[in-house]
């Protein structure tokens, strides 16, 4: 799960880390209050939307005034931001944060996850933080240095010596740096995060160590213990179809194509949108109908694929042991009633009693199409909704 | 001989008398899986599914000599449950449960470090070797004794696999799991089927994140010419979007070694040969193999 910049800093603030001043607004009336409180001659005014690039996206402006600041925030509460990172439609914004603002000396990189190789973590480093991280890492990836910590140690006071050392620091703004990575990483392991990463990680002309921008995400298997984490989540960032789906304990995963896909199975689900791709075709979802395939949930799965405007035919791919076919053809062809099917419909079962399910889906007088094969129900699904067009 | 789970191996189903332990534990029974007995907290001295039940995992081994585990425990106690086993001293822990915060398996991680316990999992459908038992939730009826080895991150793209390979067969199924921190890799799985005088071939079934396909391949371009065994994979993922987690924990890319494409080249330039769709792994298997 992912949270917003803000609360990622609400959250550091607790364990020590350096976070300047700020609040968050929904509305710009709110503002007028903050910009008193901080009292401070320059403000940065951030869009809050679950998406990296927001700078160059018009979601950041450094303001001074209080004239300036409540204009800002009036235009950015509202408008669109589009990045690489969203969709092409971008994201609308909800929330402003106001913080204090920097004269700025370096802007480092600084980032924590977990370290799949190893089974640790990692902690990733650089000289040249900033806007531009991606293309240094792309350009000059010997730039970016990394710190591996053996699975369940601790980070000590040694291995964030070596990395402030690394990012070439000295003095009394190496050990306000060390003392804040020594924080973030406590605040990592303790909240059960998949990553924290603070970009720019900064030395101030004052020579402060602040943390200017942070993104977190977290361990979704381990919510049910970080209440605190999971009361963050900002349902706005979510696509609808996606809240609903989470609801019904379906993995599911909006993505850009027009072919409707309900699988059993992570990996055969992911098969499945690969041969669709195979054939020419574009998967306008992932979706995985978790645990056992049930009649009632493959009808609410089918339910909410079929709501998604994009969709203009549907894939069924089940290849289940134990279920019994004919049992998840009746629960298709009574969610067919439901939502008076109209649109293409291509059906793969494998289990038991496939005849009888097959029998079902055919004399059901609905356009839906049995088939054998995974091969055969990509390649006819891919036909059908290029014929419909 | 085939690998981890043998006519030798004794098995237990920790989070035995449970939902799942029971009808996963019936299914391995009818498959002619040597269970031997259960563990459910609280509930030593009493029979289940004509098996006896235990308290702990010490218990159970003293008293059946067991040497394999099969977790179904549920997400918050599986680690515990993974570390239980391992204190125990088993040969082999298998951990189905999906779910698992990442920081307890690191600790498990830790702990396991060195010691002689393999676990396979968590959030895998386990181990079947055909013919003689399964730990796990692979259908029995969709596999065939045989000689080739199954490796698998995806438990329905294992079952894809085994459907393919039917006319060869398959010497041992094993699914490693899509959780980001898990016990057995495709680096370990391959070393077993590779030393397993009854493996011919190995099928590979890989997805985007992380980069364990890739050990995988470096592994296989270090194998010699008298070791050698024909390798075909599939790497689910290639149409996936960056930066989404799809379904499995690990099944996400961060970066550009762990896309789908990235991970088939570097299998390709192992020498395995790579299916472009999981439909056709069984054909790959058979041309690796000349057959």
């Amino acid at each position: 799960m992912d949270i917003h910049e803000y609360q990622a800093k609400q959250l550091l603030t607790k364990f020590g880390v350096n976070v300047p001043p700020g609040e968050v607004v929904y509305q710009t009336h709110e503002a007028e209050n903050i910009v008193s409180w901080l009292n401070e001659d320059k403000i940065v005014v951030k869009a809050q939307v679950h998406a990296g690039g927001r700078g160059k996206a018009g979601g950041i402006e450094v303001c001074s005034g209080d004239e300036e600041v409540i204009k800002t925030v009036d235009k950015m509460i509202g408008m669109k931001i589009i990045t690489p990172q969203t969709s092409e439609s971008g994201k609308t914004v909800r929330r402003v944060y106001l913080e204090k603002g920097y004269d700025i000396q370096k802007e480092l990189y600084l980032c924590i996850t977990v370290d799949r190789e190893t089974g640790g973590n990692t902690i990733i480093f650089s000289r040249k933080g900033g806007e531009n991280i991606e293309e240094v890492s792309e350009k000059t990836p010997d730039e970016i240095h990394n710190m591996k910590i053996a699975p369940g140690s601790d980070l000590l006071t040694h291995h964030a010596r070596t990395i402030v050392y690394n990012l070439g620091l000295k003095g009394a703004v190496a050990k306000k740096a060390q003392k804040n990575i020594l924080a973030v990483y406590k605040a990592f392991v303790s909240l059960d995060a998949a990553m924290i990463e603070i970009n720019p990680f900064a030395v101030t002309k004052n020579e402060d160590v602040v943390i200017l921008d942070c993104k977190a995400s977290f361990d979704d298997n381990a919510l049910y213990r970080q209440r605190i984490v999971a009361e963050m989540k900002d349902e706005n960032e979510y696509d609808p179809l996606e809240l609903e789906a989470a609801r019904h304990d379906l993995n599911y995963v909006k993505l850009d194509g027009n072919i409707g896909l309900m699988v059993n199975g992570a990996g055969l689900s992911m098969a499945t949108m690969d041969i669709i791709k195979y054939y020419g075709g574009e998967a306008a979802n992932f979706m995985d109908v978790a645990g056992a395939a049930t009649p009632e949930r493959v009808a609410a799965a089918f339910k909410l694929i079929y709501k998604d405007p994009d969709v203009q035919g549907i894939l069924i791919n089940i290849f289940g042991g134990m279920m019994r076919c004919n049992d998840i053809a009746t629960g298709l062809v009574n969610a067919s009633k439901e939502v008076g099917l109209n649109k293409p419909l291509v059906v793969r079962l494998e289990g038991t009693n496939v005849d009888m399910g097959k029998d079902i889906l055919i004399n059901s007088g609905f356009p839906i199409k049995p088939v054998d094969t995974m091969e055969q129900a990509a390649q006819d699904v891919v036909k059908m909704v290029e014929e419909n067009k | 001989m085939a690998v981890l789970l043998t006519k030798e191996s004794k098995v237990i189903c920790q989070g035995f008398t449970g939902a799942q332990g029971t009808f996963h534990s019936e299914r391995a029974i009818d498959y002619n899986t040597n269970i031997v007995g259960g563990v459910t907290p609280e509930k030593g001295g009493t029979k289940h599914l004509n098996v006896p039940v235990f308290n702990t995992v010490a218990e159970a081994k003293k008293k059946t000599g067991c040497n394999a585990s099969g977790v179904f425990v549920p997400p918050p106690f599986a680690a515990d449950a993974i570390l239980e086993a391992v204190e125990a001293e088993l040969d082999l822990v298998v951990c189905i449960t999906d779910g698992i915060p990442t920081s307890d398996m690191q600790r498990v991680k830790r702990e396991m470090k060195g010691c002689k316990t393999r676990l396979v999992g968590p959030n895998c459908p386990g181990v079947l070797t055909p013919g003689i038992g399964k730990i796990g939730i692979i259908p029995g009826h969709i596999c065939k004794p045989g000689r080739i080895g199954v490796v698998s991150r995806s438990g329905t793209l294992s079952y894809e696999s085994a459907v393919q390979t039917a006319e060869l067969g398959q010497s041992t199924i094993i699914g490693i799991g899509g959780d980001p921190v898990n016990g057995t890799n495709f680096v370990d799985a391959l070393e077993l089927f590779l030393d397993d005088d009854e493996t011919d071939g190995i099928v590979l079934i890989g997805e985007i994140g992380g980069t364990a396909e890739i050990d995988g391949a470096e592994f296989i371009k270090s194998w010699s010419g008298k070791t050698k065994k024909p390798v075909a994979a599939f790497v689910a993922g290639a149409a996936a979007p960056k930066g989404r987690k799809l379904g499995h924990a690990g099944a996400i890319v961060n970066s550009g070694a762990e896309t789908a494409d990235a991970k088939k080249e570097a299998l390709k330039s192992a020498g395995v040969t790579v299916a472009d769709t999981i439909t056709t792994i069984g054909h790959a298997m058979r041309k690796a193999m000349k057959i």
